[in-house]
């Protein structure tokens, strides 16, 4: 694989990155003096990301199929021995949609946030983290070799850590913080070895020279690698076993939940398998490895979302299986890479719409977040009763909503693998699909519908300005024709990054079959949703089964991430600490009382006196003396 | 009688020498036919157009190589390094001898005759002008520390040695505050350094019997070819030695330097920190690279002890001293340590890292001791250190500068002393002294210590009523100062142009 130097309007697929970057750096740097107009600027930033995008997507369109990437290396950005690494960017058909998404999505969630933030102060500083949050996520997956990739991850890292605890005084917001942090370094430390291993034994971390020379590795090294790959995928992508922290982070404020952990950062995960797809092609294990974390999260999220009570949770819940979903596409391989990255991009919309849509029900609810204490809302918020409702329908998989575009193909495509396998993943993912419909509905139901269960403090629900309401209706608009538009011009532009589709195998149920079984399966949990929460539902958690409990304890995975890291981290510290105590700081100060005692001792013989010191310096002067003839005599020699 | 031949002179390789020297008279002469109050300004001003003329002159004959004056004087890469090295140090220590804002009449007495404690002495100590003298003092003591690394004959080197001792001994003296601290300081400083002298003129008639002659290259074919006693050979070469290591501050011939730190006035104690170290090294890299380099397996032994002994006492010692001035004392001789084991790698890197770390250490040496020059009280400067605890509250910009130079002093990455360390060190691996670069390791450790708690005392403590105030330096000393850190961060970070400059020189002519 090689790729085309970056020439004519192409060439400037740097300024996407630097726009945002100098906005938030000026954001950040003109303090108070910016909090007049710091938001439009923030705004203006993204959205003229968002144009270039758009100019340079449709100059890489006039391009040739075949030679449509352009590579831009623009210095030398590490060179210490073999080791060579640009700072270059690589605009290709991946990296173009994943622009369109984060900028336009992006634009319209800062312009949400212009109102969603208006009475707080800290809303300069809110603006310019976001910046810099999309000009890392830009870094991202503009970068032309992994170790950009990593300075993006890492940025967006950053600016997700500051943004999840930007109301830093919340005991909340602060753990959500520093958990989201702690847990991102686990994938990130992975994909970091990555890195390591793939310099170590391909002698280079760009794109291109990796994929060319792949098929020189080893079956174990790229398994390995892809293994370190996968951790770091799943720590930023929030899968099983590092899903925890995502549903915390939103403690952060609602757009951030719509932008970073819904909409863009978490699919950096995806972004980063679908880009190493030579790496997980090249070995079947790998794959298998990447759909069973896809179907296992994806199963997960929708059974801990259905037993939680609070908005943004089941949102964030739902984030984590559909994320699952795109695990199970990349993984799956083939043609099913182009199907992961449309549901992503799909799921961009209508998770955005959704997320920015419970941001609305708070704002006009006092930050209630509870759903037991919503109903009835859709006489008071029409329009995000409107527009959530084309996320929900979106999201559940009804035609022709783009969730049935999207994800209809996913199911499809895992009872397609080829052998008993088929039955586990596709029938997973089934399942997830009907679950889904059920979680989804519950959520929509108890919130906009049903009797209205306001708390003392609340009655008065009021729908939110127009600066809010405008991206809602373009995001919901997004949720409805995103899916078809997508389905049909997506696998073949993205065919040059992927490969053309394979000749797959036969399924193990006929296509039309599975076509009916979702739409049926999607129904029946909707329905029974419905029929279950239509009148509301008790403001207390109620006793409930084995299963509910689980799932309203996130399936014990806190807890097993605590009985088996937190606990013995604990302890072991407290040893360390003891240790170093007792011991390591008994030998020091040891040390260093001897020295200072000599020293003091020493102190002595600097008496002040000339004599004396002459009387040194005659002792010294014989003893070199005596030692120079000692050797000449052979005594020393 | 036979014609008396003249030996060839090459004037312009003599040049530097010759105009600080000329200088110095001319300076003298100023002092006898100008107005006192015109002195100063003329003095330093012809000070500095001295000590710059003479580093155009070396910058001119900077690719020179040759033995001149009848073999007295070689000029080659390392001599025109260390001259240029030598005149730039020493223009940075005429800007803090010549300060006159922070304390007026600057830091010497006005007439040093005058009894300590008498009416006189109370009336001098408070309004008059310092003795305008230093200026012509510090030219001949300069103009000396050029010869001396350039001296290639044995006897030249020790009137180098006496040319520029001298001056530096009555300079000691001129001390206006704790006079008689100054005055002990200098009588000690002459007696151990003429005590010294002696060893090392003994040193150079044993090596003249041996070799029958005097210049270093008579002495190295005598080495390779003895005709007489060895016996001559090593008690002479040792006594040579200890002159040069007396010079250089290595133990155990360190004694004065603590008392003669704290006692000399803090501009003259930087010019002896940064200067008499690169004249003293310079020379001893010369006897021992062109001279003695047929025996160097039989003194490398000798001179390793040495310095790790010297690295020990300096480092041990710097823990428990209570007076800044002296806590730096000791830091120069552990300095010194660490200098010797670069002499010691005896290879051309190790001449080449040596000539780097005498540089980065001068620079350093000297901010560190003109911001000595700047906390100060009612009776002139405060070096106790109890009296530095919690100057970073009152003065975040002095204490943070300081802490910059302590840090290079521990050698931590980004300063020159990190880099000058790290290529002593390495060219004395690469010559096969590891075992030195062991004891250099452990005692850098242990020297970190007493720098650290200054840095604790300046910042993490309370400030009391006995802080004393941090002076607003003057034009000079700001200078002097901003030299010397931006110097000792800019060889931290980029340190290969001047490494680069000092691989081209590193090659003595015989």
């Amino acid at each position: 694989m090689e790729y085309a130097p970056a020439t004519g309007t192409l060439s400037g697929i740097w300024l996407l990155v630097a726009i945002p970057l100098v906005s938030a750096a000026i954001l950040l740097l003109l303090g108070k003096r910016a909090d007049k107009w710091g938001h439009w600027l923030g705004v203006l930033a993204v959205a003229a990301s968002f144009v270039l995008g758009l100019i340079f997507f449709f100059s890489l369109r006039g391009l040739d199929a075949e030679s449509r990437a352009a590579q831009l290396s623009m210095w030398d950005f590490i060179a210490v021995g073999n080791l060579h690494v640009d700072f270059g960017l690589l605009f290709d058909p991946l990296a173009g949609v994943f622009v369109l998404l984060i900028t336009g999505v992006g634009s319209l969630i800062h312009l949400y946030a212009v109102g969603y933030m208006e009475h707080d102060p800290g809303r300069r500083k809110f603006f310019a983290y976001f910046n810099l949050f999309v000009a890392a996520m830009l870094l991202l997956v503009l970068g032309n070799n992994y170790v950009m990739l990593y300075f993006g991850w890492e940025g967006v890292g950053l600016a997700s850590y500051l943004l999840i605890s930007f109301w830093y005084t919340r005991p909340s917001a602060a753990t959500a913080g520093k958990k989201a942090f702690l847990m991102n370094r686990v994938g990130d430390a992975g994909l970091a070895i990555g890195i390591f291993l793939m310099f170590a034994t391909l002698g280079t971390t760009q794109y291109d020279e990796v994929f060319s020379n792949v098929s020189a590795l080893s079956s174990t090294t790229v398994l390995v690698l892809g293994l370190l790959l996968l951790l770091g995928a799943a720590g930023k992508s929030g899968q099983f076993p590092l899903h925890a922290w995502l549903p915390d982070a939103m403690e952060g404020p609602t757009p951030v939940s719509a932008l970073i952990h819904a909409a863009t950062m978490v699919t950096a995960g995806v972004y980063l398998i679908a880009r190493s797809n030579a790496i997980f092609t090249a070995n079947t294990v790998l794959q298998t490895v990447v759909v069973s974390v896809g179907a296992l999260t994806l199963l997960m999220g929708c059974i801990i979302g259905a037993a939680k009570d609070d908005i943004k949770r089941v949102l964030a819940w739902s984030t984590v299986s559909q994320i699952g979903y795109m695990f199970l596409g990349v993984g799956l391989g083939g043609g099913a890479y182009a199907l992961a990255i449309i549901h992503l991009l799909a799921h961009g919309f209508f998770k955005a719409n959704m997320f920015l849509g419970a941001g609305s029900v708070m704002h006009g609810m006092h930050d209630q977040v509870d759903i037991r204490r919503f109903g009835g809302l859709r006489k008071y918020m029409k329009w995000t009763w409107l527009t959530f409702m084309m996320g929900w329908l979106a999201i559940i998989g009804i035609p022709p909503l783009s969730g049935y575009f999207s994800k209809e193909p996913i199911i499809a495509a895992a009872f397609e693998r080829g052998d008993w396998t088929s039955w586990m993943y596709g029938g997973a993912a089934l399942l997830g699909a009907g679950l889904t419909a059920f979680y989804m509905t519950r959520l929509f139901v108890l919130t906009f519908h049903g009797p209205e269960r306001y708390t003392e403090d609340n009655k008065h629900p009021h729908e939110s300005p127009f600066i809010m309401t405008v991206p809602l209706m373009l995001l919901a608009l997004g949720s409805i024709g995103a899916g078809w538009l997508l389905s049909t011009s997506v696998p073949s532009w993205l065919e040059p990054v992927f490969g053309a589709e394979e000749a797959h195998h036969e399924a193990v149920i006929p296509h039309s079959l599975i076509t009916i079984l979702g739409l049926v399966v999607t129904v029946l949990g909707a329905g029974l949703a419905w029929s279950m929460f239509r009148r509301g539902t008790a403001l207390e958690p109620q006793p409930a089964g084995v299963v509910v409990t689980a799932a309203r304890r996130n399936l014990y995975t806190d807890a097993i991430n605590e009985a088996v890291f937190e606990r013995p981290g604990i302890y072991l510290t407290r040893a360390l600490v003891y240790l170093d105590n007792k011991g390591i700081d008994g030998v020091v100060n040891g040390i260093a009382a001897g020295i200072g005692g000599s020293s003091g001792r020493l102190r002595r013989l600097q008496t002040g006196f000339v004599r004396s010191y002459a009387l040194s310096m005659l002792t010294g002067a014989v003893l070199v003396v005596g030692a120079f003839l000692a050797i000449q005599l052979g005594w020393l020699a | 009688m036979g014609d008396l031949k003249l030996p060839g002179i090459d004037y312009g390789a003599l040049l530097p020498m010759l105009i600080l020297f000329g200088a110095a008279a001319v300076g003298i002469l100023i002092e006898v036919f100008t107005p006192r109050r015109s002195r100063h300004a003329i003095q330093l001003t012809v000070a500095f157009l001295a000590v710059t003329a003479s580093f155009v002159a070396v910058i001119v004959q900077h690719s020179t190589r040759k033995i001149t004056i009848g073999g007295a004087v070689a000029v080659d890469g390392p001599t025109v390094f260390l001259q240029g090295a030598l005149l730039v140090l020493g223009a940075v220590s005429l800007m803090l001898i010549g300060e006159r804002s922070i304390e007026r009449g600057g830091p010497f007495v006005s007439q040093a005759a005058i009894t300590v404690g008498s009416q006189k002495d109370v009336k001098q100590a408070g309004d008059q002008p310092g003795m305008t003298e230093v200026y012509p003092l510090t030219l001949f003591a300069l103009g000396g520390m050029l010869l001396f690394v350039a001296a290639n004959d044995l006897l030249t080197m020790f009137i180098a040695l006496e040319v520029f001792s001298l001056p530096l001994y009555l300079l000691c003296a001129l001390a206006r505050r704790r006079r008689l601290l100054s005055q002990e300081a200098a009588l000690k400083y002459f007696l151990l350094g003429s005590y010294a002298s002696a060893f090392f003129l003994f040193g150079v008639a044993l090596v003249y019997g041996f070799s029958g002659g005097i210049s270093l290259s008579a002495v190295h074919d005598a080495v390779a070819n003895p005709e007489r006693s060895q016996v001559l050979l090593y008690a002479g070469l040792a006594m040579i030695a200890i002159g040069l290591l007396f010079k250089a501050a290595l133990a155990p011939f360190h004694v004065w330097t603590p008392d003669v730190y704290q006692g000399a006035p803090t501009p003259i104690t930087a010019l002896m920190a940064a200067c008499t170290k690169v004249a003293a090294f310079g020379a001893l890299l010369r006897i021992l690279y062109v001279a003695f380099d047929g025996v160097r397996w039989d003194f490398q032994p000798v001179l390793g002890a040495i310095a790790v002994l010297t690295m020990l006492v300096g480092a041990v010692l710097a823990v428990t001293q209570t007076d800044m001035k002296r806590l730096l004392a000791y830091s120069s001789v552990a300095n010194a340590g660490y200098l010797l084991v670069g002499v010691l790698a005896l290879n051309e890197e190790g001449l080449s890292s040596t000539m780097f770390y005498l540089v980065a250490y001068g620079f350093s040496v000297l901010a560190a001791f003109g911001i000595v020059t700047l906390v100060r009280d009612a009776d002139g400067e405060a070096t106790h250190l109890a009296r530095w605890a919690g100057l970073g509250r009152k003065s975040p910009l002095f204490a943070a500068t300081f802490t910059f130079i302590l840090l290079a002093f521990a050698g931590i990455p980004l300063t020159s002393g990190f880099t000058a360390k790290f290529a002593v060190f390495g060219a004395a691996v690469t010559g096969g002294q590891t075992w030195l670069v062991v004891f250099g390791v452990i005692t850098s450790m242990l020297l970190a210590f007493p720098y650290l708690r200054v840095v604790v005392l300046m910042w993490l403590s309370e400030p009391n009523e006995s802080t004393p105030t941090v002076s607003i330096p003057g034009f000079l000393t700001s200078a002097a100062l901003v030299i010397g850190v931006v110097a000792t961060f800019a060889l931290g970070v980029v340190p290969a142009p001047l490494i680069d400059l000092t691989r081209d020189a590193a090659q003595f002519v015989r």
